[in-house]
């Protein structure tokens, strides 16, 4: 009988151990915090061109993660993207002349949804589009206008030495 | 025999050890209820195949992260993204690592000692004796122990990749001088949850304990009653369990991308 409990009290460790480590695993080292949203409300944004944003990419205000995108969609009659955000109830108070752009963190890291807020006295209500938006800065047109033209103070330069 | 004949053959046994223990799985579920009056039976090679099986996955587990994170940062270090060893050592783990590592590990120790045992029970007519006193032998002596296989894996890999991630932090972090805030703030952000921790740890453990235990409890049961048939049947076991985990752990991959 004592056998018999040990193999028990022993198995019983081995299985409270294994869901320790998987809980660890699941919220210590991923994303569960910032995945786990409350209550939200959704805004529409339509973009000309959204870049390499993705589904779930964060929503940022002043660098703070209020939300995330929810869904990209082309909208067929405009020809242009219509990104649904999902922003966390408790920033109810966002001014409803603020603009969104699609930012990059880092020189070429992963996009997300900036919300510049503006000075409006009321704020964004469930299902608001936010009107102004700014596209994605590619960074191979920046490039490309650069080798193209040059920049201007290589031109001074130019002259200077003519 | 000529030679051809003889390789057909080994081909012909192959293929038909893969059917024999692909018949012998529906036997082995059917017994699943029957197998409910031998619970204790089942938490004991649980405690076999499992507790007894968390010394070596830890070490093992330490040691993988260790020497993830070493070759990692010095690779790393030429594109001046050592911060990112943390966010690489996680991936790799819980995506391949830790599940084929452990279900290697696995079949070493849990199921070659799982068919050696039923293989000797065939080899000295202990099966036989089950039977005759009315004691269904798949119930009793094969069903506990592919419960207790299925049930052990995916808290083995779960081990495993905790253990890893502790060993990538000791070496990334203690050792080599990457910012402790960095290496988790970069892991957090990158990991996904569903798509790392659950489809990588969880499923790809079941699906290898299943097999695993699968071939071991086949092996064994359908074992030649012979010491050299156990010794070959231990050995296949090694062999094929081997050879099924990292042939399964790519199609798994490649659905799972």
């Amino acid at each position: 009988m004592t056998q018999r409990r040990s193999y028990a009290v022993g198995t019983g460790l081995f299985i409270v151990l294994g869901f320790a480590a998987l809980a660890y695993l699941a919220t210590q080292t991923t994303s569960l915090v910032n995945m786990s949203q409350g209550d939200s409300y959704t805004l529409k944004a339509r973009f000309t061109n959204i870049g390499q944003l993705k589904d779930r990419a964060p929503v940022k205000l002043a660098g703070v993660r209020i939300g995330s995108v929810q869904s990209i969609q082309l909208e067929p009659a405009k020809l242009d993207a219509l990104v649904t955000l999902s922003i966390d109830k408790r920033f109810n108070q966002i001014p409803e002349d603020s603009s969104a752009s699609v930012l990059t963190s880092g020189l070429l890291g992963d996009q997300y949804i900036g919300i510049q807020p503006g000075g409006s006295p009321d704020s964004f209500k469930n299902g608001d589009e936010v009107i102004l938006t700014q596209s994605a800065v590619q960074l191979e047109d920046l490039i490309g206008k650069f080798l193209v033209n040059g920049s201007p103070s290589d031109k001074d330069k130019d002259k200077t030495k003519q | 025999m000529t030679a051809q004949a003889k390789r057909r053959n080994l081909l012909l046994d192959g293929l038909a050890q893969i059917g024999d223990a692909g018949l012998f799985l529906p036997t082995l579920l059917a017994a699943v209820p029957r197998s409910l009056r031998y619970f204790r039976e089942t938490v004991r090679q649980l405690w076999f195949v499992g507790a007894m099986s968390l010394i070596i996955i830890m070490t093992c587990g330490l040691f993988v992260g260790m020497v993830l994170a070493l070759q990692l940062y010095h690779v790393l270090e030429i594109f001046g993204g050592t911060a990112s060893t943390g966010t690489v050592v996680a991936l790799s783990v819980y995506r391949e690592l830790g599940p084929v590592v452990t279900a290697l590990l696995f079949a070493g120790r849990a199921g070659t000692s799982i068919t050696a045992e039923i293989g000797l029970m065939r080899a000295t007519d202990q099966l036989s004796a089950m039977e005759m006193m009315a004691v269904d032998p798949v119930a009793y002596v094969a069903t506990p122990r592919f419960i207790a296989g299925i049930i052990a894996m995916p808290l083995l890999c779960c081990v495993f990749s905790a253990m890893a991630i502790f060993g990538g932090h000791l070496v990334g972090v203690t050792w080599l001088g990457i910012d402790n805030g960095t290496f988790w703030s970069n892991m957090t952000s990158n990991v996904d949850v569903w798509k790392d921790v659950i489809d990588g740890v969880i499923w790809k453990g079941l699906a290898f304990g299943t097999v695993v235990t699968l071939i071991s409890v086949h092996q064994g049961y359908t074992t030649p009653p012979t010491s050299e048939g156990v010794a070959y049947a231990t050995t296949r076991t090694v062999v094929a369990s081997s050879i099924a985990i990292l042939a399964i752990d790519f199609v798994l991959t490649a659905f799972m991308m």
